[in-house]
């Protein structure tokens, strides 16, 4: 499976944030978005992600499973905010994602408990969300990414408030999802610890 | 979907939703009426079923407006519009949800204040009849306003502002419908059954229009 941007650009209000970026990515590819504040990394994974319009370029998957449109139905996303509930416990909020986005074809995803093994906070499954510190609930959102399996990931500012320990895990994440044939899209201030890479470097307009 | 149906009541049910003040709202109201129009009894029950038909309305209005700005807050809101499942059956079930944790406990409360309004049997029975068929309008019209003000940070009373206008069919209909139960030559069924043909146009026109206006209201 590939995915393919052509030419994309796009606008807020009247100015254009970013013109004529494309890339193509196969199974396994990573590509990291680096850039100062303003110059449009979150714009472009918001296009990316369907939830804003481009204005102009194409976007579109290669040899991925046919009944899908756009490739936004095979992303996940993790924006700034984390998209869990601070009034019900972990596992609700993991269990009411994993049941509401299901698997996208091609794999599947792991039980609330190994996900939450797997970001280093196993036993706290049964604390409400809004208990645990900025770190934990970072870490949960990225467990949201393993309990629905999705071949793309969107990731913005991934690691922002984790400590050391936490990037290293998060690093062995995205390795682990790249060798299952993933596809992966970070924008980043930090190195993300991975290999081989491509990388994008946003330079914003100046006006 | 169900999955979406269960977080949403549970949420609305669990530390200061709006299923408790939306009921306290409803009972606050009618239980004023009494004290402001006075004792007479035959006046009271009258005006009962208006009275509990207003209450009901402005308590639906109450909660409308955290229908969708609660989840564009905490970001779950884009990853319900990334979804392949149709939005428009996204919203349908939020709206669900948010009738039976708001709209269903009024109607379950409407025979209590109808007794304090004096209302005989007949009366509470058609009331709770018209309510249970005509505050699901109130909550798909409402999800509509909901979806238009989603970015607003102080849209609750917008959205009621937005929402009343279109509601007002919805009281018209009701209260005609039970005074046509309860006064014996009007007849009881052709309101009720526009009451009926309201909810059920709003049920697919509400979803659609909410739909359309999250698409548009991303940043």
């Amino acid at each position: 499976m590939r995915l393919l941007a052509e030419g994309l650009s796009a606008r807020r209000g009247e100015d254009l944030i970013f013109n004529d970026i494309s890339f193509a990515l196969g199974a396994g590819d990573a590509l990291v978005v680096t850039g100062p504040n303003g110059s449009g990394k979150s714009t472009l994974l918001r296009v990316l992600a369907g939830l804003l319009q481009a204005e102009s370029g194409r976007l579109r998957i290669e040899g991925g499973p046919a009944e899908f449109a756009h490739p936004h139905e095979l992303s996940h996303y993790l924006g700034h905010r984390n998209a869990m509930k601070r009034e019900l416990t972990v596992r609700e909020n993991l269990s009411f994602w994993q049941r509401f986005m299901g698997d996208s074809p091609g794999g599947s995803g792991v039980d609330i408990d190994a996900a939450a093994e797997a970001v280093g906070l196993a036993g706290i499954t049964h604390l409400p969300f809004g208990y645990l510190s900025a770190g934990q609930q970072r870490r949960m959102a990225m467990a949201k990414l393993l309990v629905a399996y999705r071949p793309i990931w969107l990731l913005d500012e991934p690691t922002a408030a984790l400590d050391a320990g936490a990037d290293r895990l998060f690093a062995a994440l995205v390795t682990a999802h790249l060798e299952r044939g993933g596809i992966i899209i970070a924008a980043t201030h930090q190195p993300l610890g991975l290999g081989s890479t491509q990388s994008l470097q946003m330079k914003g307009f100046t006006h | 979907m169900i999955a979406l149906f269960f977080r949403d009541l549970k949420l609305s049910v669990r530390a200061g939703g709006g299923t408790m003040i939306g009921v306290l709202f409803f009972m606050t109201v009618v239980a004023v009426v009494p004290f402001g129009v006075g004792p007479d009894l035959n006046l009271l029950s009258r005006i009962g079923p208006a009275m509990l038909w207003i209450g009901a309305l402005l308590a639906s209005l109450l909660g409308l407006d955290r229908l969708f700005q609660a989840e564009r807050e905490d970001g779950s809101l884009d990853l319900l519009l990334m979804q392949e499942t149709p939005l428009l059956m996204t919203v349908f079930v939020k709206c669900a949800a948010h009738w039976a944790a708001t709209g269903l406990p009024l109607v379950i409360a409407s025979p209590l204040l109808g007794l304090f309004m004096n209302m005989n049997e007949l009366a509470i029975g058609a009331t709770m009849l018209t309510l249970l068929a005509g505050t699901p309008a109130i909550t798909f019209i409402g999800a509509v306003g909901a979806a238009v003000a989603v970015a607003l940070p102080r849209g609750g009373l917008l959205v009621s502002i937005l929402v009343l206008p279109l509601a007002i069919p919805v009281l018209i209909f009701g209260v005609s419908a039970v005074y046509a139960a309860i006064e014996d030559p009007a007849p009881f069924l052709p309101p009720f059954m526009i009451l009926m043909a309201i909810t059920l146009f709003f049920a697919v026109i509400g979803p659609v229009a909410a739909a359309a206006a999250l698409r548009h209201s991303a940043d």
